[in-house]
């Protein structure tokens, strides 16, 4: 597309104009007057901070409009703060601007690439000298030491190595076994049947072996939901039927997708809801996915009750709860 | 000479005498900058970044980085007597019982923000001024490492406070890592040393969070100014200003009275926005457990795109021999960040390949000069508005009162088609700024004044433009799109064809300009018009 055609010619830097302060001894004064005034100012910011400190009490709130109740010994210690460190900014750049010299300087660029005499000399300084340590006549000394070298770097990894467990199977494995009691969460109570109305959700833990506390990585696993429809309600292949309990439902609390807790149970819809990434299970469908981004639905905890007529897991989970990983099915 | 000056320079001869320090110095201190409002979204990364190192440490003297379970005891009532971790209830302690504390919290998080956003800023005035160019590559790519780790950075910070809102954020990233193929049960398993969430966690990511990236990104910075400084700013096109010049201020006094001033007046908003805007109230949200969630979860912004794009992925599994391929998060999680690092940070010597231009570039672009260019810029911006759109897709809907469901198929859709014709859209736009510059070099400024010819036509009065202004519209090249070379000498089909139409191809697109007008143009139209 382009032709060479004569380019139109540089008419070079602009003249220099003159500021008001360049020439008028009166505007260079009242130029330095304002600047020692923006410094005055970052001087009460700070004085203002020292106040906030020492005279404001720290559990005094105050009501602003927008902000609401907001503490008022936190909000002018930053106020001051602000203050302080604004003005000397303001005053260091209206100086440079007004007072400081204005003239445009050109300074001149060279090519960074080194001249081909010093880059030949570069080259052959290189040569010359690794040469001297002899490493290309000396092939087993090159050659131990790169092995030792690249040994070396095994020991940290190593060491590193226990950084943490293998997992085992340990992803696979929650707390909860046949007759493992379902206990409230919070309370840690044994549940009942009646306990939960038509229409009704709570969150279970399993019972853990007496003495054994609850870690959070326990209830990353086996937190569940339970969840009362009328049993009609149902559209559930035979077996997965006979995993509930009159109307009750089970599913693992933590998604299936990327894990969060699948906290949003709609009435209305029977759908459940994980507020990370809007995966939406069906609960009368054994939890299928119906919208979102995950790609399983969530797993269902067998339930019935003990002799007692408390909720117990009938069996364990029949699958990993939570995110997919490499070994999930194996 | 006075008593002071005697002092001062005694010492200086002390310093000089054992560094030879002078001589540097006086060439450092008459350097030349040139002085653009767009440099300055630089200097707030460094500024942000110094006070993110400032106030940081403020926050480590009180902050506990341990998992342990203690039982609140603070003045803040409604979390009284709850069990929490060390690291949450000492983050606690710092916003409601160290004085001050809350200002330094919210001062370090306004801080991440605007380090975050100037350093975007910052690259898109890179980018589409073309300032990536040879010599400036490993700067480029010292920068896309600086934006990649600042976003690791900023996870790792907000994660430290170990309430309801930043687990979940934990619990995501340790999904992402679980879904490598093969190695991700170990990778979780040795970074969390063992299964989700362990207790060992929050303590390590504290010395990455205070002592690791901070110390890479202090290296990295240093090599990124070094840069700057030796192979000196670029600068804008105009009258004056070549290739193998700068045109500025020298350092001292201008340059460092103005940058050392805005390097104040940008902590002094800073510290604004810590003392009136709150910023991740944690109280509110409660120490962290993985049975519970808050409504509403949303990431910081810097990683809002991520969680956008986990959202509308659709819902697929794969399983080889067994094994599972979790699709719907490697493919938004893993695979198109890749792919969108990987790309930035090549872009400089893909243009330079599809340009076939070698050489120095000092001078920068204007944007509608290079086409291809912002238009590839302007694709990429969508994108990225798309995935932050859908990343707050449930605040949307319940602001506007849209169904998540019409989101999400907005963002599915959008995501494919948006962007390339936000390419088409701003190509055609940057050129017909270019006719519009054309035009205007050629026939003057139109003044709105009408003149009556004798024989009774009207014409608007046309002003000429200055000849500053005329260069600065005519002063780019205008380089001439490659030839395919799909043979050899002896006619033989080139081997290496498809690559090179491929080129030629690309080239010819990058290629495209209006013509600007040359000095015989004008000459032309002046004797035309006589
Ligand atoms: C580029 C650098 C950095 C970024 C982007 C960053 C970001 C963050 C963020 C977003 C938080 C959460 C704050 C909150 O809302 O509570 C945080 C917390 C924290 N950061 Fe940084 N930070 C950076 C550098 C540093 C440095 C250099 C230090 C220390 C020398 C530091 C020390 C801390 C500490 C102790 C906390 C936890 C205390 C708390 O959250 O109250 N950070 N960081
Ligand atoms: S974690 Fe539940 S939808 Fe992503």
């Amino acid at each position: 597309m382009s032709k060479e055609l004569t380019p139109l010619s540089d008419p070079g830097l602009s003249e220099h104009v003159h500021r008001k302060a360049d020439v008028d001894p009166q505007a260079a004064k009242k130029a330095e007057r304002q600047v020692g005034i923006l410094f005055l100012l970052s001087v009460f910011g700070t004085l203002l901070f020292v106040y906030a400190y020492v005279g404001i009490d720290e559990d005094s709130f105050i009501f602003l409009p927008v902000l609401g109740s907001t503490n008022a010994h936190q909000l002018f210690l930053g106020l001051g703060l602000a203050i302080a460190l604004f003005f000397i900014g303001m005053a260091a750049v209206h100086w440079a601007k007004v007072l400081m010299p204005d003239h445009e300087v050109i300074d001149h660029r060279k090519e960074q690439r080194s001249k081909d005499e010093e880059r030949d000399d570069f080259v052959a300084t290189v040569k010359e000298r690794s040469a001297e340590a002899g490493l290309g006549r000396r092939p087993f000394i090159k050659r131990t030491m790169l092995l030792s070298l690249g040994l070396v770097g095994i020991s940290p990894i190593l060491l590193l190595g226990d950084l943490g467990p293998l997992p085992g199977d340990d992803q696979k494995k929650t707390n909860w076994k046949s007759g493992t009691r379902l206990l409230t969460d919070p309370g840690d109570r044994p549940i009942r049947p009646s306990d939960l109305e038509v229409g009704g959700v709570a969150q279970v833990q399993p019972e853990l072996a007496a003495g054994k506390v609850r870690h959070l990585d326990d209830i990353a696993k086996d937190s569940v939901l339970l969840i009362r429809i009328r049993p009609e309600e149902f559209n559930l292949d035979a077996k997965r039927l006979s995993w509930t309990y009159e109307g009750i439902i089970a599913f693992s609390k933590i998604c299936s997708h990327m894990g969060c807790a699948v906290a949003l149970y709609e009435q209305t819809t029977k759908h459940l809801l994980c507020p990370c990434h809007q995966s939406t299970f069906d609960v009368t469908r054994a939890a299928k996915v119906i919208f979102g981004p995950s790609a399983r639905a969530l797993p269902q905890l067998p339930i019935t009750v003990d002799s007692q007529g408390y909720l117990v897991a009938k069996e364990p989970f029949s699958e990993p709860v939570g995110p997919s990983f490499w070994r999930r099915n194996k | 000479m006075s008593a002071r000056e005697r002092v001062v320079g005694q010492v200086a001869n002390y310093v000089d005498e054992r560094t030879g320090a002078a001589k540097w110095l006086k060439k450092t201190l008459t350097k030349v900058f040139p002085d653009h409002w767009s440099f300055m979204l630089g200097e707030i990364v460094l500024y942000s970044f110094v006070i993110l190192l400032l106030s940081g440490t403020f926050l480590t003297f009180w902050y506990d980085p341990s998992m342990k379970e203690v039982e609140y005891e603070g003045s803040y009532q409604p979390l009284s007597g709850l069990k929490m971790s060390a690291a949450y209830a000492s983050t606690l302690h710092i916003s409601f019982d160290v004085r001050g504390g809350l200002l330094m919290r919210q001062i370090h998080h306004w801080s991440a923000l605007i380090f975050m956003a100037a350093m975007v800023a910052h690259l898109m005035r890179i980018f589409f001024t073309g300032a990536f160019r040879k010599p400036r590559e490993f700067n480029w790519i010292i920068g896309v490492g600086l934006l990649t780790l600042g976003i690791l950075e900023g996870f790792l910070g907000y994660s430290l406070p170990d309430d309801l809102l930043s687990g979940t954020g934990i619990r995501i990233a340790e999904a992402i890592v679980q879904a490598v193929p093969v190695v991700g049960s170990y990778l979780s398993f040795l970074i969390f040393g063992g299964a989700f969430p362990g207790e060992m966690f929050i303590q390590r990511i504290y010395v990455v969070h205070i002592l690791l990236l901070p110390g890479i990104f202090l290296a990295l910075i240093t090599v990124h100014l070094m840069l700057v400084w030796y192979q000196k700013h670029t600068q804008y096109p105009g009258p004056g200003r070549t290739e193998k010049n700068v045109v500025g201020y020298p350092l001292m006094p201008v340059y460092m009275a103005k940058a050392g001033g805005f390097f104040f007046i940008v902590f002094g908003v800073t510290a604004f926005l810590g003392a009136v805007a709150s910023i991740n109230p944690i109280w509110i949200y409660g120490p962290y457990n993985p049975g519970q969630i808050g409504a509403g979860s949303q990431p910081d912004w810097y990683m809002g795109w991520l969680d956008g794009l986990v959202r509308m992925a659709p819902p697929i599994e794969a399983y080889i021999f067994g094994y599972t391929l979790s699709l719907n998060i490697m493919i938004p999680g893993l695979i198109i960040p890749g792919i969108i690092f990987t790309g930035m940070a090549l872009y400089p010597f893909i243009e330079s390949w599809i340009t076939g231009d070698k050489r120095e570039h000092h001078l920068l672009d204007r944007p509608r000069n290079a086409p291809n260019r912002t238009a590839l810029g302007a694709m990429s911006l969508t994108f990225m508005l798309v995935t932050l759109i859908n990343g707050g897709n449930d605040l949307l809907a319940t602001h506007f009162d849209l169904s998540i469901n019409q989101i999400m198929w907005f963002s599915r859709i959008g995501i494919i088609v948006l962007p390339p014709l936000a390419f088409v859209i701003t190509k055609r736009i940057c050129l017909s700024l270019q006719r519009a510059d054309r035009e205007l070099v050629l026939h003057g400024k139109e003044t709105g004044r009408l003149v009556m010819l004798p024989h009774g036509e009207f014409i608007e009065v046309h002003e000429q433009l200055s000849p500053e202004r005329a260069y600065l519209l005519t002063q780019h090249e205008q380089l001439p799109a490659l030839q395919a070379n799909l043979t050899d000498e002896s006619g033989v089909r080139n081997p290496k064809s498809l690559r090179a139409k491929v080129r030629a191809r690309l080239s010819r697109s990058h290629a495209e300009q209006i013509a600007k007008p040359a000095a015989s143009d004008l000459k032309e139209l002046e004797s035309g018009q006589h």
